[in-house]
């Protein structure tokens, strides 16, 4: 391999790539030729780096000088300054408070953060297999079919106390242990990456930036099960990860890393296919997604059997997300001890969260279990936006529930979140501000598990329609505070009732807003007015006679003559005719005009 | 095949590209949601008779294709327009106000999402989480993505594929 003096490292995550990255790497190719340094400097294009804000982002490497929003007229400068004579770009580098940063882990937003799962992402080209395994890859597969027994392997997973990242959090190494034990051939490895949860897109990360992590984890629980296929059910929504791990999967069958033919000189062979989802978000429960890859409607079924024993078409299946897998090449190399070293007593090693909303950075971190909500949203999140105050995180998705400023000091596990009412899911932390009404954001996962409910059980299927109705009345100013008593009593009978984990987890958004946002639905019913001034119904503009100066501007612009009032004297707007549109709420240069 | 529009299958393209792909899945276990996947993308969308086509070739009741064609959102039975417009309505998009975009788009386009402009340019659909939640709201154009939205972008980043049309 020749040498380089310099990387140029390309973000080409999804963030990145919408944001035009790709003529930024075009624009840096052709200067480095025009320059004569194609032989000294490479440019790879990597797997997200994490601040999709920043996007798109190039890092030189070896200093690891960070630029963001770069564009492709920027490209001769970095060349000509910072390649040829050594002085990074000073524009181009993020500001912080205190001055312009050069390097990536001088920001916050990386300080903190213990990355395993992500390892490789954003460092390596994830279309290098090379790379992967210059980084250690495939080093643990080799371990382990050469030195280890199968026996030993489930226990090296167990000791570590991984723990399931998609959602539910249960002991990997006892599930592969149940898959091992149970009767039948042949047996099956699932690759779980239909990654629905709104919010959440580590997962997309991971197989975007470092597909043979995944690929390799399989393999591994192939070995410790007997299995000798897999299978990654991807959804359709990410075809930049199925095209990445379509190339990943050739790459390691031309090295003799999958295939039919044993490895690394034993008999143990291993294959791994990909199925691609079609738009239903219930396939992420795992019965509805071997339902889907046998070929038919991903609809689940009742468990027991579990899939450890009865999986796809009817044999013994282990079946893990995206992320869990990628913790399985570092446990294996560095040792259960190590792993279970990091997070607290029952949630060992790291957990990936992607970080968006109303939040100054986001992106994708991963920090070790037990960090504090503070610490996520303030230290590395770097707080709210637009000096507004911090209201709730959202946490798990349209399985899980909000967390308050009471719980900014909450450590992130599995046990704290869940008596906290909410779940860690799949790690989707959406970051809310005042100006969120927490009972539009129940509306709004609930109709979001409404439509996406597969219609085969009662509870879920009626159950969550009527629980919809009733916000809809909450949000438009209708309801009654029976609604509420019967909205609470529905979302039990929903949690108890269900078939499978969408059902079961649909009235948590609307159970935990309830709970630390009573005061906000009550608003809504008996006062008839929205806190955060989201729901249009309940909207209501005011003039503050004190601040209007009778400019006369709002009586212009609006569109249904609601305002009137004398030049230089106070206006005023008749609710009657007001469409609540807002446009004299924007327009209003005195901050005259209230909205509640 | 007894379709009444009468196409010409023997001078079809797509319909030996259909063929390719049904003999690469035939016989496969759960070769039925990969085969429609290939069949959309050849023709945009599930007609009849390719259903009909892939229950044959594949051994699978023609119930049990239409189950699966209308159980899955990304399987469409209607043609639609040459650019999808998929508007993110993910957790994100929508607490950085998607929904104020999706109006401006229903304004500009003069449809609702799931229907196909007079013109048979443009189809609206709401999508699930793209994934792209630093650059909310996204909505995706055929292939290409757009981030950080406001109301007031849509009629440009419109113009410019009606423009390419013109």
């Amino acid at each position: 391999m020749p040498r380089y003096r310099a990387n140029v490292l390309v973000c080409a995550g999804a963030g990145c790539l919408s944001c035009g990255c790709r003529p930024v790497k075009e624009a840096l190719l052709a200067e480095i030729d025009r320059q004569g340094l194609a032989g000294e400097i490479r440019v790879i294009e990597t797997g997200c780096v994490g601040r999709c804000d920043l996007g798109p982002v190039v890092l030189v490497y070896p200093e690891g000088v960070f630029y963001g929003r770069v564009r492709p007229e920027d490209a001769v400068e970095i060349v000509r300054e910072h390649l040829l004579k050594g002085r990074p770009v000073e524009r181009l580098l993020p500001e912080k408070e205190t001055g312009r940063i050069r390097e990536l882990s001088e920001l916050d937003f990386f300080r903190g953060q213990v990355r395993i799962a992500l390892r490789n992402v954003g460092l390596i080209d994830p279309t290098s297999i090379e790379e992967y395994i210059g980084r250690d890859g495939y080093a643990a597969l080799a371990k382990v079919v050469t030195e280890m027994t199968p026996e030993r392997v489930i226990e090296e997973v167990k000791r570590s106390g991984l723990r399931g990242r998609g959602g539910a959090g249960f002991p990997t190494g006892l599930k592969w242990e149940l898959t091992a034990k149970a009767k039948g051939e042949p047996k099956y490895v699932i690759c779980n990456a239909d990654e629905g949860d709104p919010g959440a897109f580590m997962d997309r990360s991971i197989l975007e930036g470092d597909p043979h992590s995944v690929l390799e984890a399989m393999a591994i629980a192939g070995y410790a099960i007997g299995a000798h296929q897999g299978y990654v059910y991807v959804r359709a929504e990410y075809p930049l990860a199925v095209e990445r791990l379509d190339h990943a999967i050739d790459q390691a069958r031309a090295y003799g890393l999958l295939g039919r033919e044993g490895l690394f000189g034993t008999d143990f062979f291993f294959d791994v296919e990909i199925r691609v989802g079609a738009g239903a978000f219930v396939c992420g429960e795992e019965t509805a997604l071997i339902a889907s890859i046998e070929g038919h409607r991903g609809e689940p079924r009742p468990k027991p059997p579990f899939p450890a024993a009865a999986g796809l078409w009817g044999k013994p299946t282990v079946i893990n997300n995206v992320e869990t897998y990628a913790n399985i090449p570092p446990i294996i190399l560095r040792g259960a001890d190590w792993f279970a070293g990091i997070g607290t007593e029952k949630s060992k090693g790291t957990k990936v969260f992607a970080m968006a909303g109303k939040v100054k950075n986001t992106g994708l971190i991963e920090v070790p279990m037990g960090t504090t909500l503070r610490t996520i949203v303030f230290k590395l999140g770097g707080g709210v936006p637009e000096g507004k105050e911090f209201k709730a995180a959202q946490v798990g998705g349209p399985s899980g529930g909000c967390l308050t400023a009471a719980h900014l000091d909450l450590p992130m596990d599995y046990e704290s979140l869940r008596d906290a009412g909410a779940m860690m899911g799949s790690g989707g932390l959406i970051i809310m501000d005042t100006s969120t009404c927490m009972v539009d954001v129940a509306r709004f996962f609930l109709e979001f598990t409404q439509d996406e409910s597969c219609g085969r059980c009662t509870p879920c299927r009626i159950g969550t329609k009527k629980m919809l109705e009733i916000l809809d009345k909450i949000v438009a100013g209708e309801g009654t505070m029976e609604d509420l008593a019967v909205l609470e009593k529905l979302a039990g009978m929903v949690k108890s009732a269900s078939l499978c984990g969408l059902g079961q987890s649909a009235p948590n958004p609307v159970l935990s807003t309830l709970r630390y946002f009573r005061d906000e639905y009550e608003a809504h019913i008996k006062e008839k007015r929205c806190p955060a001034g989201v729901c249009r119904a309940l909207l209501r503009y005011e003039i503050d006679p004190e601040k209007c100066t009778g400019c006369g501007l709002c009586r212009r612009v609006c569109p249904t003559g609601a305002i009137t009032g004398r030049p230089k004297e106070a206006h005023a707007i008749d609710p009657a005719l007001c469409a609540k549109c807002g446009v004299c709420y924007a327009k209003c240069k005195f901050g005259a005009i209230r909205k509640q | 095949m007894g379709c009444a529009c009468a196409r010409d299958h023997a001078t079809d393209e797509r319909y030996e590209r259909l063929e390719a792909a049904l003999k690469e899945w035939a016989g496969r276990p759960g070769a039925l949601i990969p085969a429609l996947h290939r069949a959309q993308q050849i023709f945009g969308y599930l007609p009849e008779d390719v259903m009909i086509r892939i229950a044959e070739a594949l051994d699978v009741r023609l119930a049990e294709v239409y189950g699966v064609a209308t159980f899955y959102s990304f399987f469409s039975l209607k043609p639609r327009g040459k650019y999808t417009i998929g508007l993110c309505l993910g957790t994100a998009c929508y607490v950085n106000g998607a929904a104020e975009v999706l109006a401006a788009l229903e304004e500009a386009l003069a449809i609702r999402p799931g229907e196909t402009t007079k013109d048979g340019l443009f189809s609206l659909s709401v999508t699930r989480c793209l994934g792209a939640c630093g650059l909310a709201p996204v909505m995706t154009v055929g292939e290409e993505v757009y981030g950080r939205l406001t109301p007031a972008k849509i009629p440009g980043i419109l113009a410019r594929y009606r423009e390419k049309e013109a």
